[in-house]
Parts: structure tokens; C-alpha cells; sequence
């Protein structure tokens, strides 16, 4: 095999790195454009990845995995729906504390219900097969990164296709829009702010636990302390510089999955992991201050 | 009868703001007893542990130990929350603060006492060029401080473990750490016997001057200015964005100090993660909430979240209960507040 730099293993480990980042962005794009800051991704991730173990540990099959990240992130993302949504509270404090619960959370029960502390693995447990796409998973280089990829990774490009249609071309997603932007008109015009806002907030927690399912059996089965690593503000970002919208946002988690990936690929070639694995973190924010400098530019804004 | 409905009302003006936080509390303690009790544990003997090993004869000592990098944690928290603004950066600055402070310590040529007071200052201006750094972003290209600062410690966080590993690595321990700070240049004892250094004087007297700032200088009241209602006090003239400058410095200053604290006074080596370990930020940026940023607040709530802390290590110990179930407490206490709307308003 001749070297290179970009080879199949990075663009494979980039499609990986994309895909929670990506599925937590959504969650937090359809937040924005209904008017809600959503900081708590982190959490909502971290929770699923817990449950997704935890149900697959303690229910023996993927489906319990899947099913039980889902339906965790979700009960747990009812919180910031309450309490944001419906109570109207501070996002910014409940979404502080509900990452900070979500780590006190799974830590705990990892101690108390598999009594590790650390990291959980089980060797019997099923991660998420890899389906193969004819034609374009025998394609040279990208051909496992496109097309031998488990069902989450092809789930999260639809969804952006769909998101997408959603907010532009239907009633609800045109609601949602006026909610976010004009609540009080949106109101006057009969549309619910409350239910939208809270039923969008459960929704993300069910993309959320789909990230966090990613993250502890998509590539690897096990779950570790704080395994989200900062993937959830990493998401914010993304929605920050795709301005909530859809394709621009994930444009943006593809330049982090690279990133990701690209840090992944030094290490391979002899640099530190503690220097290499900052990469994601240094690119998002690079990518944050250029935008923000273009921006002051082209409005010519005053503070 | 005017005098006592005075001060009947001027009782209940003092009182009523903290019912909430009163309530908050008896519901994060009732969530924490209901998982005791989901994980069969019984809450009583949970509640029992947790106050004894928090304030019975030696361990007052050290929770007092415990309070002080916490207090100085949540005094980082606070400086920035007066103003409505959120540093989320504290352990990068922190990790940073630390390991200057080892560095100084270990190869700074200068007589012992010279050396120890270079430490501390190095570690101060590492944090705050830190912080700086994060609030420069907001300032030059709106980059949010929320998001930068918690994303700048993970680099932070690299960059220290990175140089413990290779450059600075004492190869006489399995760990990777710094060598070992000299006796010199050490913060010592302050109650001999315990685990209480000096720094609980550096933390003090940085609590005081934050007070006493807040209360009765013009940079406290443009601060609370700001944090009441931001257009205001832009209106009124406070240059806001010398005034976010000065927050994240101060905050950034009082991390890497609290990481000098700790590296000089009590680990006398900088260890890969040991000083984030402890989650001393997560603690101090949930205190300096329950108190809205008031300093004495934030400083009260800081030493019971240490009691908590501690007792939480006696509990873990006796009852076999894991000590983050703490950490819930705390998480659940500022959550119950948030969504009751009795920290701070939706703007």
C-alpha cells in the first residue's frame, strides 16, 4: 500500500467524527429559529450515550440501546422543556446546570449500577452494524467513509435534507420560524409559541440521544466518563456559524469532523495526543472569530 | 406599631429573596434521597454521613482546606456573573495558572521566598492573559464568551499535559507530574496539624477586596449596573467593552491564583488533571449562581458546597455511597432555581 496523508482511514474516522456533532446541531438549529437557546446538547448527548449502554448492557439487544438512549435524552431534555419552554427561566443557567447534572448523573450511576468508575465496556454487547451501500462502498478512498456506515450515519444526512424542508416549504416549519423570530406576532396569528417550543426541545433531545448512541456504540461500545468531550458546544458553534441555517450548519460540522479527524491523523504520525487531540477545539474556534471578523466587516458593525 | 410593621417589612425585604433558594436546596436534598433510596440506600444514614464528615472534629479542618480553592472559584465565577456574563473557562485558566506556578517555582533562579511570590504572580497573569484572550474574541469578533471560554480549556487543559509529559516529566514518578517543588518555596501550614495552608490568606483577602469593590467602589456599581439591565448602563456611560476586558481579567487572575494555591500549598507539583479533578469550577460556577453573583453569597454558598464536598468523601467512605451523588445536589439546587425563574430573568 503506497502512503498517504489523506488515506481511507481518515476520511472514514472524519464521517465519524461528523455524525454526533451533526444529529446535536440539528437538535440545536431547530432550537434557535423557534427561539430558544439550547446549550444543554452536551448533556442531552452525554445522557443518551449513557442509556445507550446501559440498555444494551441491561435489555441484551441493540434495539434496547437504541430505544433507551432515545427515550433517556428525551425525559431528560423534558427539564429544559419545562423549564425553559413552558416556565420561561433562564436557558443559559438551566442549560449550565443541566450539562453539569447530566455529568454528576451518569457518573453516578455508572459507580452504582455497573460499579466501574471511569469507563464501562462489555464485549458482549452489539455495536451498530455497518450497512453497505452497492456501488458506492467499493468506490477508491471514500468508499467506506460514504458507503459502509451504520444507519445513524446515513439518518443524519437525511435528516438535514429533511430539516431543511421542513422549515422552508411546510405550515409548521413556517410557524416555527415566526415563533423564533416574531413570537408575538406568530401568537397573533393563532400559532402555539408554548407547544412548539416545548415539542421542539423533546425533539431534540431525541436527536441528542441519537448523538449520544453514536458516540458510545457507533464506532466503540462502551461508555466513559464525560465521553461527549465538548461535542455538544462544538454543536453550538455550529449552529452559530451556519446562522440555524440547516445546510450551513452542517457544512460546518463537516469542517469540525475534519478537524477531528485531521488531529486523529497527526497523532498517527508522531505527535503528541494531548496537542493533536485540541485540534477540533482550535479550528471551531478559528472558524468562530473569522466568521464573527467577516461579519463586523460586511455590516460595518459599531459596539 | 409603625416601627414593628418597619421592621416586619423590612424583615421580610431581607428574607423573602432567599425562600427560593431555601426551597431549592430542600428539593435538591429530597431528589438526592429518593435516588439513595432508588439505589437501596437508606437517605437518613446518607444525610447523617454527609453532615458528620463535613463538620466533625478533624474534617471541619478539612472542609476549611476544601473551602478555599472553592471559594476562590466561585469568587472567578462571580466577578463576571455580577455583570451577566458567564466564564465557563475557569479550569483551562486554572490548569494554566497551576502549571506556570510549577514552572516558576522549579526553575525560577531567585532566592526561595522571591521565587514563591513570582510564582504566584505568574500564575495570576497566565490566567488572566487567558481570560483575556477569550474576551478579546467577544470584543474584536463577537465570538460569545459562553462558548469561547469553555472551548479554550480544552487546548489549555492539552498544552499542560502535553509539557508534564515530555519537557517537564520528573521520571522518578509513575505519574506525569512536575518534580517536586522545594520546601522554600512552598506555601506552609497555617494551622500546623491540619491541612490549612496560607492560602486560605491569599483567598481571604481576595474575597474581602472583591466585597468591599463591589459595595463601594464605581466598578462595583457599574458592574451590578450591567447586570441589571446591560442597555442601561450603556446609556449611563459604562464602557462595556473595557468592562468585559476587566471582568475576564480579574476572574482569569483569581483562577490561575487558585491554581498556584493548590500546586504550592498542598500538591507541590503540577500533575496532569489534578487540579480539575476536584471540579472546584463546576462547584464554584453553581455557587456563584445560588448567590446571583452577590460576593458574600457566592462566598457562603462556597463554603457549605465544600461541607458538602467533604462530606461527601465521609459518605462515599463509610456508606459506600459514590460522592458525586454531591455533585447532583448541587447541579439540582441551581436547575430547581433557574426554572423557577429566581436566578436571573429571562432578558
Amino acid at each position: 500500500m503506497t502512503y498517504a496523508f489523506f488515506n481511507a482511514t481518515f476520511f472514514d474516522q472524519a464521517v465519524l467524527g461528523i455524525t454526533p456533532i451533526l444529529l446535536a446541531a440539528m437538535a440545536g438549529t431547530l432550537s434557535e429559529r423557534v427561539g430558544l437557546f439550547n446549550i444543554a446538547l452536551e448533556g442531552q448527548m452525554l445522557v443518551g450515550a449513557f442509556a445507550a449502554v446501559a440498555g444494551s448492557h441491561f435489555g441484551g439487544s441493540l434495539q434496547a440501546g437504541v430505544l433507551s438512549a432515545v427515550a433517556a435524552a428525551v425525559v431528560f431534555s423534558s427539564l429544559l422543556a419545562v423549564g425553559s419552554a413552558l416556565l420561561r427561566g433562564n436557558d443559559i443557567v438551566i442549560g449550565i446546570s443541566l450539562n453539569l447534572l447530566a455529568a454528576g448523573l451518569t457518573s453516578f450511576l455508572l459507580r452504582t449500577l455497573f460499579g466501574v468508575s471511569g469507563t464501562f465496556s462489555d464485549s458482549a454487547m452489539l455495536g451498530l452494524p455497518r450497512l453497505s451501500i452497492p456501488g458506492v462502498a467499493s468506490l477508491p478512498l471514500l468508499g467506506s467513509a460514504l458507503g459502509h456506515q451504520n444507519f445513524l450515519v446515513y439518518f443524519s444526512w437525511i435528516l438535514v435534507a429533511a430539516i431543511t424542508v421542513f422549515l422552508n416549504r411546510t405550515p409548521w416549519g413556517l410557524r416555527l420560524r415566526g415563533i423564533g423570530e416574531q413570537p408575538a406576532a406568530a401568537v397573533a396569528l393563532g400559532a402555539d409559541a408554548t407547544r412548539y417550543r416545548f415539542l421542539v426541545t423533546l425533539l431534540g433531545g431525541a436527536l441528542c440521544g441519537l448523538a449520544g448512541l453514536q458516540l458510545s456504540l457507533g464506532s466503540l461500545t462502551l461508555f466513559s466518563e464525560n465521553m461527549t468531550a465538548g461535542r455538544g458546544w462544538i454543536a453550538v458553534a455550529a449552529v452559530m456559524l451556519g446562522r440555524a441555517r440547516p445546510l450551513a450548519v452542517a457544512a460546518s460540522c463537516v469542517l469540525f469532523g475534519l478537524s477531528d479527524a485531521l488531529g486523529l491523523r497527526l497523532q498517527g504520525e508522531g505527535l503528541p495526543n494531548q496537542i493533536t487531540d485540541s485540534a477540533p477545539y482550535v479550528v471551531t474556534l478559528a472558524a468562530l472569530v473569522i466568521a464573527g471578523l467577516r461579519q463586523r466587516r460586511l455590516t460595518g458593525a459599531v459596539t | 406599631m409603625r416601627i414593628a410593621a418597619g421592621v416586619r417589612s423590612h424583615l421580610s425585604r431581607r428574607v423573602a429573596p432567599l425562600l427560593p433558594i431555601v426551597g431549592a436546596v430542600a428539593v435538591g436534598f429530597g431528589v438526592c434521597g429518593l435516588i439513595a433510596l432508588w439505589v437501596g440506600l437508606s437517605p437518613s444514614l446518607m444525610f447523617r454521613q454527609l453532615l458528620q464528615g463535613a463538620v466533625e472534629g478533624p474534617q471541619l479542618f478539612e472542609t476549611v482546606a476544601r473551602a478555599v480553592p472553592l471559594v476562590g472559584m466561585t469568587l472567578a465565577a462571580a466577578i463576571p456573573l455580577r455583570a451577566g456574563i458567564v466564564n465557563l473557562g475557569a479550569d483551562g485558566q486554572l490548569a494554566l495558572g497551576g502549571c506556570a506556578a510549577a514552572i516558576v517555582a522549579l526553575y525560577f533562579p531567585a532566592p526561595d521566598l522571591v521565587r514563591l511570590g513570582m510564582a504566584l504572580a505568574a500564575a495570576m497573569v497566565v490566567g488572566a492573559c487567558y481570560a483575556a484572550l477569550a474576551a478579546a474574541g467577544e470584543i474584536l469578533a463577537g465570538v460569545p464568551l459562553l462558548l469561547s471560554t469553555w472551548l479554550l480549556t480544552y487546548p489549555a487543559k492539552g498544552l499542560c499535559g502535553y509539557l508534564v509529559r515530555t519537557p517537564l516529566r520528573d521520571p522518578s514518578t509513575a505519574w506525569p507530574s512536575t518534580a517536586r517543588i522545594a520546601v522554600g518555596a512552598r506555601l506552609g501550614h497555617l494551622i500546623p496539624g491540619t491541612p490549612v495552608n496560607q492560602g486560605f490568606l491569599l483567598i481571604a483577602l481576595v474575597a474581602i477586596a472583591v466585597i468591599f469593590l463591589d459595595r463601594h467602589s464605581s466598578m462595583g456599581f457599574e458592574l451590578r449596573l450591567r447586570g441589571l439591565n446591560e442597555r442601561f448602563a450603556r446609556y449611563g456611560g459604562v464602557a462595556l467593552n473595557r468592562q468585559t476586558l476587566g471582568v475576564m481579567i480579574a476572574s482569569g487572575a483569581i483562577a490561575g491564583l487558585v491554581g498556584a494555591i493548590m500546586v504550592l500549598g498542598s500538591q507541590f507539583r503540577y500533575t496532569d488533571g489534578a487540579l480539575t479533578a476536584p471540579q472546584y469550577s463546576w462547584s464554584g460556577t453553581l455557587a456563584a449562581l445560588l448567590a446571583g453573583g452577590e460576593p458574600v453569597g457566592s462566598v457562603i454558598a462556597a463554603v457549605l458546597f465544600a461541607a458538602l464536598q467533604t462530606g461527601g468523601f465521609a459518605m462515599e467512605r463509610s456508606v459506600e455511597i459514590p460522592r458525586v451523588l454531591t455533585m447532583v445536589l448541587q447541579s439540582v439546587i441551581i436547575l430547581f432555581l433557574a426554572m423557577r425563574g429566581a436566578i436571573w430573568k429571562r432578558a
